[in-house]
């Protein structure tokens, strides 16, 4: 933490007492985004989420691996995250710190709990062989809200995402002559193919400082943030996850005037994000 | 390595319909990211690559300081999703050599004199790798530097050589890189042909290896035309600052 923030604390202060935010927007107003998919030609799927100056860059790759013993039919995903030190003079190299593995444990923890990923149809062999789905979250460009920013970077990349069938084959050949079942499945699915996607909730943030609160807060609102709220909505506008953050308390009606402002701005971001991929 | 491949036909021409002497497509922007104080964004054929510079700021830890001149840390990292196989998260022993090697040939352009007990720190993210990544690499860290407004000798530009089937080529492509015989990428000091970094695998004869030098600094010098050509895209028709 530098010292800037008593002197932004100030000034982002009077300004929402005018009703103002510095960088012109309304408080339930997100910054402008953009999604960029299929950028990459070694990951099964990629995209480039820009909110604001905020820049997200999300690969997914799936391969072959062998499953959990306690879910023998079930895929695998994992999510990690890296704050590297191109995105903000603030970041080292180095192992993940507290801050990325919050970051890819809440981006994990939506998609997984949400069951986006059908990960009961990536299974090859029972007990034997799964697909495993990675993703990997590059944060390049560091400017607040990297909640968002780093889930919907994953949406994309995921909706941009197919079963590499074709770089698999030799592994997929050997597994053939082996089980009865991988054959089965070869037939129905003889090449790529997407990745069996569910529908996604999208997720929201607002901060609050000096009893105002708004969405979508740039990096020197976060700063000064007293309390943090996200809430990720589905399509049908119902909450499907929650995280608070901070050391700074919300009241009931606050809670609920977030959980509004939340779902409407998650039916412009979804409609961004079906834009994206061509749905 | 042996291999059945057949990297060049009969008409001269390589898998990708290159002739020997033909670089793969370059494009350069300079300027892609905010927070950054000097960056680059760099395709060279299928590798993608990012570069950002911060500095010169204090080096910490402090024992790393130099009282007489700034020292260079480039960190060269490949994206988990940048190769076929997803790639362990994090440094290992090839991306910190890597690292080592593309510092030095940057501190040898900079004028460090000028910051002592300063560090200048070049990020380099590969997001696409296809063959060539140092080189794509440390061209994109020149481009950053010069956007960070870092006071360099000139801009360091970097391009590759190699022997495929018993001839010399110009910047090996994915296939020719891995059944290839040799492979030489160099970085250089455009203005006065300097070598900045040369690594070398494989088996060439004397004779060989002058040609493909002769043909790697030609290439080099196609690449520091984009480089020059992207930073000037940016800088020319910028809105004045006040």
């Amino acid at each position: 933490m530098t010292i800037t923030p008593s002197i932004k604390r100030d000034y982002l202060s009077k300004l929402a007492e005018q009703g103002k935010r510095a960088d012109g927007r309304t408080f339930n107003e997100f910054r402008e985004i953009e999604i960029e998919t299929g950028l990459f030609s070694k990951a099964e799927g990629s995209a480039r989420v820009k909110i604001g100056n905020t820049q997200v860059i999300a690969g997914i790759k799936i391969l072959i691996g062998t499953p959990y013993p306690d879910t023998p039919e079930s895929g695998v995903m994992t999510t990690a995250a890296e704050l590297i030190p191109m995105a903000s003079p603030d970041f080292e190299a180095g192992p993940p710190r507290e801050n990325a593995i919050e970051l890819a444990r809440v981006v994990d923890r939506g998609i997984r709990e949400s069951k986006i990923i059908e990960v009961d149809k990536l299974c090859l062999e029972p007990g034997e062989a799964i697909w495993m789905v990675f993703i990997d979250i590059h944060i390049i460009d560091f400017d607040g809200n990297l909640f968002d920013a780093s889930s919907l970077a994953a949406l994309a990349a995921l909706h941009n995402a197919v079963i590499p069938i074709e770089r698999s084959r030799p592994d997929l050949e050997k597994l053939r002559e082996k089980f009865p079942s991988v054959k089965k499945y070869l037939e129905e699915h003889p090449t790529d193919y997407p990745l069996p996607l569910k529908e996604p909730p999208i997720s929201c943030t607002s901060v609050k400082y000096n009893n105002v609160i708004m969405i979508d807060p740039a990096l020197d609102e976060e700063e000064i943030a007293e309390a943090r709220l996200t809430v990720a909505t589905d399509k049908n506008g119902d909450i499907r996850a929650m995280q608070k953050g901070l050391n700074g308390s919300f009241t009931v009606e606050e809670i609920k005037k977030v959980i509004k402002a939340s779902i409407d701005n998650g039916i412009k971001i979804r409609e961004e994000l079906y834009k994206s991929v061509g749905k | 390595m042996e291999s059945d491949i057949k990297l060049i036909d009969d008409n001269g021409k390589r898998l990708d319909g290159r002739s020997p002497d033909e670089l793969r497509k370059i494009k350069i922007e300079a300027g892609v990211l905010h927070r950054a104080e000097g960056s680059c964004y760099l395709e060279w054929g299928g590798n993608k690559v990012m570069a950002a510079v911060y500095g010169p700021r204090e080096a910490l830890p402090r024992h790393t300081q130099n009282p007489l001149r700034a020292i260079v840390n480039a960190r060269y990292n490949m994206a988990a999703f940048s190769v076929d196989d997803r790639k362990r998260p994090g440094p290992d022993r090839r991306s910190r050599e890597i690292s080592k090697v593309i510092s030095e040939a940057l501190e040898k352009v900079i004028l460090l004199e000028k910051f002592p007990r300063a560090s200048i720190d070049v990020n380099i993210e590969v997001l696409n790798a296809e063959a060539g990544t140092r080189c794509a690499g440390l061209t994109a860290a020149g481009v950053a530097l010069a956007d960070a407004g870092i006071p360099l000798k000139d801009i360091p530009v970097a391009c590759a050589a190699g022997k495929i089937d018993g001839h010399v080529v110009l910047d090996l492509g994915k296939e020719e890189d891995n059944f290839g015989d040799a492979d030489l990428p160099i970085a250089i000091s455009p203005r006065t042909n300097e070598i900045l970094l040369l690594q070398m695998d494989g088996h060439l004869t004397v004779e060989e290896f002058d040609k493909a030098l002769e043909m790697a600094i030609n290439g080099c010098h196609v690449a520091s035309d984009i480089q020059k050509k992207a930073i000037m895209d940016k800088y020319q028709n910028a809105p004045e600052v006040k």
